[in-house]
């Protein structure tokens, strides 16, 4: 398992240098220029030249790749053209908000989910199933932006519960120590900005929820109509076992698998930024930031948070991977 | 005490599909003596399994449905017992072998924790206790190195193994009827002997009854004191064991008889009953058996034939017979 994981590890080295070759080359092939977005449109020629020496853009793309290389494998992403910023440090300070966001959405899609996937199979062609089925096909052809927008609209505009946009009230102020609003309100006792922080969390973690509780609830219940299906339940019923017993305990364990896969792989997505409804709430994430990057064609930006995506994707996969030995023993990693 | 343990009485078992109903049981009256073991043979889709389901009330419903009949164990219908009163049957006074012992153990908990939690839910024993209760029946049933076997998954042990465990869990809170539905039939044939014998070992010690469905002849001649022969859902011939070898009555089971291999009898070539099992959604009318029979007559074809008792315990559901009397 050791080895396992150690192994794992090292293939994160080609995943990572592809991954960078890969996008470099596809931001480089897209139209725009960052000297221009920062000398603005109607700068002059030798302005613009300028910038790009500056920035090492006028070299060809193969030497911009290997210039850039060599500053990541020195553990620099280098500076931001647009902010003059370290990415680094840009990525750091987002991605807390991210995360939080991420891990509200999920505890949300994962509860919510897996219970009415277990509900639908443990009472097939009910009345319930055809409800959660209903809702979560709804669920998962919604657009999230407009769902955030109706969220905003019900539950801020209408009828003022909570806050639509934002990480935190602009009224507060308080001292960041980790990064991460929940915690770090905590770890100073200052309750109005937890509450603050939290309420903000509440609509978009509603809309980010949405499509993967979907598909979670899903999935839950085709595995569990599977597992139900198959001998070793009629044992267990033969033994004397209640029907919560059979489903809750022996069926669910038995289903997990795809439902774990489902998960991590919407864990992966959610934690390399939820562009939309980070855009619609205004959210101070990492989805947010790549889009502008790409937008202001910020190369060291777009390279940096691609790279951080693709090692949170591979991290998040190998976790998975981990989480099935647990779940089923018949899975072994020599 | 009784001496009938167990007594079903026209059982219906119908299931509800989509092409029609298929009457897969279909007023199945059977008797289990204590401390007897009662064989089922018959064709594949003749019944059997889902009689043995519906004891237990295990038919998957929907589709399945038991729209009649009646089934006495110890005197009481196991078909009036709510939902938590079957439970306790199940798995305590009744148990089960399945005919997969590769698919019928969940592979995510190991065998002990099978064991102990049927132990821990009948007779209310503490988990140090019951482990060493499921020590105890995993070395009746001959498992080696029980201590470190215990804590084996399925996959971990071979077919015969799984099934010597799935007999273990059965016999694991002494039940009075052991119903094993083709123990043997996924396993080769050295290991079926084994098993055959364990079974037969394990019915004398505890003082089990044993209904025992199979379709191989041999092992009912080996281990049962009567047999019930199915046929599209219904009881054709009830005896005990020597009399249906010797003097089997119902020409399907004649039939059956006629084509099993035989050391003493040198014959040519083996006999087979003619035509197919009929399909349960549409059953021909009168006799289900009347197209393969050989000595069919007008009322074969219009009306399906009581079972009847033709001497002591032997039965026979034939218009040869009912003629007769």
């Amino acid at each position: 398992m050791k080895w396992y994981i150690i192994k794992r590890l090292l293939m994160l080295i080609p995943v990572l240098l592809g991954v960078s070759i890969l996008s470099f080359s596809l931001i480089h092939l897209a139209p725009g220029d960052p000297a221009i977005t920062i000398a603005g449109e109607h700068a002059s020629i030798q302005t613009i030249n300028a910038i790009r020496e500056k920035y090492g853009l006028d070299k060809p793309i193969t030497t911009q790749y290997w210039i850039w290389l060599k500053q990541v494998l020195k553990g620099d992403l280098g500076r931001s053209i647009v902010s003059n910023e370290s990415v680094t440090k840009e990525i750091a300070d987002r991605f807390p908000n991210t995360f939080e966001l991420t891990m509200f959405s999920m505890f949300f899609a994962i509860i919510i989910g897996c219970i009415a996937g277990i509900i639908s199979a443990s009472r097939q062609y009910s009345i319930l199933d055809y409800s959660f089925m209903g809702l979560a096909l709804f669920g998962v052809s919604m657009p999230v932006f407009w769902l955030g927008i109706m969220l905003m609209m019900i539950f801020g505009v209408f009828l003022k519960w909570l806050p639509i946009s934002g990480r935190i009230s602009m009224m507060i102020s308080f001292q960041q120590i980790t990064g991460f609003y929940l915690l770090d309100s905590l770890l100073t006792g200052n309750f109005e900005a937890f509450i603050s922080s939290l309420r903000h969390l509440i609509l978009p973690s509603i809309a980010l929820a949405t499509i993967p509780m979907a598909t979670i609830a899903r999935i839950t219940r085709s595995s569990m109509l599977e597992v139900l299906r198959q001998d070793f339940i009629r044992t267990e019923r033969a033994k004397g076992l209640s029907e919560r017993m059979v489903i809750y305990k022996h069926a669910v364990r038995n289903a997990m698998i795809p439902v774990v896969t489902v998960i991590g792989l919407n864990f992966g997505l959610l934690l390399s930024g939820a562009i939309l409804t980070e855009t619609v709430f205004s959210w101070p994430g990492i989805g947010r930031y790549i889009v502008n990057a790409v937008n202001m064609r910020d190369y060291p930006a777009v390279q940096g948070c691609i790279l951080f995506f693709a090692f949170m994707f591979v991290i998040v996969n190998l976790i998975t991977d981990i989480v099935y030995v647990y779940i089923d023993p018949r899975i072994h990693y020599g | 005490m009784m001496k009938t343990l167990l007594e079903i009485k026209n059982l219906k078992t119908h299931f509800f599909t989509h092409e029609g109903v298929v009457k897969a049981v279909d007023g199945v009256s059977l008797k289990v003596d204590r401390g007897k073991t009662l064989g089922i043979v018959g064709e594949s889709g003749s019944g059997k399994s889902v009689t043995a389901l519906s004891i237990l009330r295990l038919i998957p419903q929907p589709p399945g449905k038991i729209i009649g009949g009646e089934i006495y164990f110890e005197g009481q219908d196991l078909l009036k017992l709510d939902n938590k009163e079957i439970r306790k049957i199940r798995g305590k006074k009744i148990s089960m072998i399945f005919q997969e012992p590769m698919t019928s153990l969940d592979p995510v908990f190991t065998i002990g924790h099978e064991i102990i939690e049927t132990i821990q839910l009948h007779q209310g024993l503490n988990k140090k206790e019951a482990r060493e209760k499921a020590l105890e029946i995993l070395k009746i049933v001959g498992i080696p190195d029980v201590e470190k076997r215990i804590d084996s998954y399925p996959h971990e042990l071979s077919g015969g193994m799984r099934q010597r465990v799935m007999i273990a869990m059965a016999l694991s809170c002494h039940p009075t009827l052991l119903i094993a539905d083709e123990p043997t039939t996924a396993l080769d044939v050295t290991i079926q002997a084994q098993i055959i014998k364990l079974i037969n070992d394990l019915k004398k010690r505890f003082h089990t009854s044993v209904i025992l469905i199979t379709h191989d002849l041999g092992v009912i001649a080996e281990m049962c004191d009567y047999v019930a022969v199915m046929y599209a859902g219904q009881v054709v011939e009830y005896a005990e064991v020597f009399t249906l070898f010797e003097k089997s009555l119902h020409p399907y089971t004649q039939g059956l008889s006629k084509s099993i291999p035989r050391l003493n009898k040198e014959v040519e070539k083996l006999q087979v009953i003619p035509g197919m099992v009929p399909n349960l959604l549409n059953l021909p009318p009168g006799c289900p058996f009347h197209p393969r029979c050989s000595y069919n007559f007008e009322k074969c074809r219009s009306e399906n034939p009581e079972l009847i008792e033709i001497e002591d315990s032997h039965l026979v559901k034939c218009h040869l017979f009912t003629e007769k009397r």
